[in-house]
């Protein structure tokens, strides 16, 4: 990250109270220039009311908005260097594609010809060439899709922000749509403020991510760290699928800690603060990352001995449900990456042990 | 089945509601193209003498003159406050809404007799004297709650985001307004037709606050004594209607405009993307 630009978003502690309920609870987060970045999170977890007091269409209850490192929280949305791909794209339905793009050049007066060459070349950015005499209903919705955005491209804004802009597609387009939405991005090199409730597709497009709930954002990382070391239990629940464990701290040794589980057996993992034993704690463990009885790699490994309880094949992988000795499941996902061996074939209702490594183990405190 | 029976009910009802509603129009037209001041059959034979002598009657023509200055007027205003109300209740914060959107829809629940007298003693008491003037005024008040109710209508099913991509595309709240706003909206300018039909037939505040000319209606309320001029009545009544008639076709095409589905044909330019 270039340290001598300024961040193309900061916020500092942005509040933003609804009537009584607390929307979002003082959010900090800076966002450099060039990034793409996304805000995941559940219905309602008030990511989109962060980008709407981005954008300037609501006003926060305290905090503050810094666009390139100025202030403006006094700025109208219209005066801001912000623009915005709605959810539903809002395209302005009684006028032609050629004007909905063009619309914010003519807010300025820029000369026709130059409103001419630039829709053109927007429009040819997003692939749409040719289109400028239809009408937005007169195009599908992946087409209305890149009209939004060509219409809010074609400024050169500071910052894009897109609001759940993948929605209203099928999957299949919504995949290409990530990828493109993706390399176009690189393209233009433009700030991308991301909205979405779809994990999968913030991992996909996001250089950073921060994950919200309840107006607040847990964690703010990049996509592996996100996945490989959740903060909170929230965040390793959303985010993939994850096994948890509870247990209280026994002892630790140099950067390893010893977990009992109770009715299990002690678990070892990496301590990432300093904790006194005695402390009840959450272990995650990702599905993908156990395995069953075998001993991955060298060095210490963690053991447990289980039922399995069920066994579903989905194709590329299967994934087991082995149920342990204190009475909870856990998932490991083996990959089907060779034929099953004669006569080894795993049944339900075999006793096993599940492995895993002490590094695949996350430690929560809430 | 019993979908396949109902079409033939449908259609007896459909029939009787037909003739209800245009058989005394049809005999409107039938007398006043009949050469007789009696209504009764047997007909006495094809005339357009009446239709000429309506054209010749200065004070028929005056009172009509004055009808549609009053409602052109009366209708033009109330569709622009009507406006700027349902504007104001739907898309501004402001205290007290619901009684000022229930003030503004009294004029639909208050009896016409009872508002025309009240509306006689407040001019009487401010002085002003009846004229078109105070008619218009009052058509003015009875129609509001008919546009400000069409233009809200129009206004509730309008995304608010459109309003808020135009401000994110640098766009001032007037500018939004004229390029987005209004254009959406326009189907709703049907609602200053029903403004205008509204003061163009209406008859009991017009004769309590009328001053001395009259309006149509007023004036035809008196011609109705006179049995020999009554035929002329008719012919203009034919006329107004006519008038009425292109009016709402004249509507339904702006409404049709307003959805921009078939402004012109399709471009032929072939299918690009995904």
């Amino acid at each position: 990250m270039d340290q001598n630009k300024p961040p193309a978003v900061e916020l500092v502690r942005l509040a933003k109270r609804f009537e009584g309920s607390e929307a979002v609870r003082e959010v900090s987060l800076s966002i450099a220039q060039g990034e793409f970045f996304s805000l995941l999170g559940p219905s309602g977890c008030g990511k989109t009311t962060t980008l709407r007091m981005i954008a300037g269409f609501e006003v926060p209850t305290s905090g503050e908005v810094r666009l390139l490192g100025q202030d403006v929280l006094h700025v109208p949305p219209n005066r801001r260097n912000i623009n915005i791909v709605f959810q539903n794209y809002a395209l302005f339905p009684h006028l032609s594609v050629f004007d909905n793009v063009a619309f914010s050049l003519q807010v300025k007066r820029v000369p026709a010809q130059e409103i001419r060459r630039r829709v053109a070349e927007a429009l040819s950015m997003v692939r749409l060439p040719g289109t400028e005499r239809r009408k937005p209903g007169q195009l599908s919705g992946g087409q209305q899709q890149r009209v939004a955005l060509a219409r809010a491209l074609i400024n050169r804004p500071a910052v894009l922000l897109l609001d759940e802009p993948l929605g209203a597609l099928d999957q299949k387009l919504r995949k290409e749509m990530q990828l493109e939405l993706k390399s176009l991005q690189r393209e233009v090199g433009i700030t991308f403020i991301y909205v979405t409730h779809d994990q999968e597709e913030a991992l996909t497009m996001s250089d950073r991510i921060a994950v919200m709930n309840q107006g607040q954002a847990l964690q703010v990382d990049d996509p592996r760290s996100i996945y490989d070391r959740p903060a909170t239990r929230f965040v390793a629940d959303f985010i993939g699928t994850t096994n948890f464990l509870s247990g209280r701290l026994r002892s630790r040794e140099g950067s390893l800690a010893t977990v009992e589980v109770e009715g299990v057996g002690d678990v070892l993992a990496p301590l990432p603060t300093e904790l006194s034993p005695g402390r009840t704690l959450t272990l995650a463990i990702r599905p993908e990352r156990m395995h069953l009885g075998r001993v991955s790699g060298d060095g210490p490994t963690n053991r447990v001995r289980g039922t399995v309880a069920e066994i579903i094949f989905i194709g590329d992988d299967t994934q087991y449900f082995v149920r342990l000795a204190n009475g909870e499941r856990v998932m490991v996902r083996e990959q089907n990456d060779a034929p099953p061996a004669e006569g080894s074939r795993i049944q339900v209702g075999q006793s096993l042990t599940v492995e895993w490594a002490p590094a695949s183990t996350t430690i929560l405190l809430d | 089945m019993l979908s396949l029976r109902r079409p033939g009910l449908l259609g007896l009802y459909y029939l009787v509601l037909l003739v209800l509603l245009y058989v005394p129009i049809g005999v409107l037209l039938l007398f006043s193209v009949n050469d007789a001041t009696v209504f009764g059959f047997p007909l006495h034979g094809l005339t357009g003498h009446w239709y000429k002598d309506m054209l010749g009657n200065a004070e028929l023509l005056e009172s009509l003159r004055s009808s549609a200055l009053v409602a052109v007027g009366s209708s033009l205003t109330a569709t622009a406050l009507g406006t700027l109300a349902a504007i104001a209740l739907l898309r501004f914060k402001f205290g007290g809404k619901p009684g000022f959107l229930a003030v503004a829809l009294m004029p639909l629940l208050v009896p016409f007799l009872i508002l025309g007298v009240a509306l006689l003693i407040l001019f009487a008491a401010l002085d002003v004297s009846r004229s078109l003037w105070t008619v218009a005024a009052a058509h003015t008040v009875v129609s509001m709650p008919y546009t400000l109710l069409i233009v809200m209508a129009r206004l509730v099913g309008f995304d608010t985001h459109l309003e808020e991509a135009a401000q994110d595309l640098g766009a001032s709240y007037f500018y939004t307004l004229r390029r987005v706003v209004l254009p959406l909206i326009a189907p709703a300018m049907l609602a200053w037709l029903v403004a205008f039909t509204v003061s163009f037939d209406e008859f009991v505040l017009a004769s309590f606050l009328i001053g001395r000319s009259p309006t149509l209606p007023v004036f035809l309320f008196g011609q109705l004594r006179f049995a020999n001029r009554f035929p002329q009545v008719l012919a203009l009544a034919m006329v107004v209607m006519l008038v009425s008639l292109s009016l709402v076709v004249l509507a339904e095409r702006l409404q049709r405009l307003g959805t921009g589905a078939s402004l012109g044909p399709p471009e032929p330019a072939a299918e690009t993307g995904s």
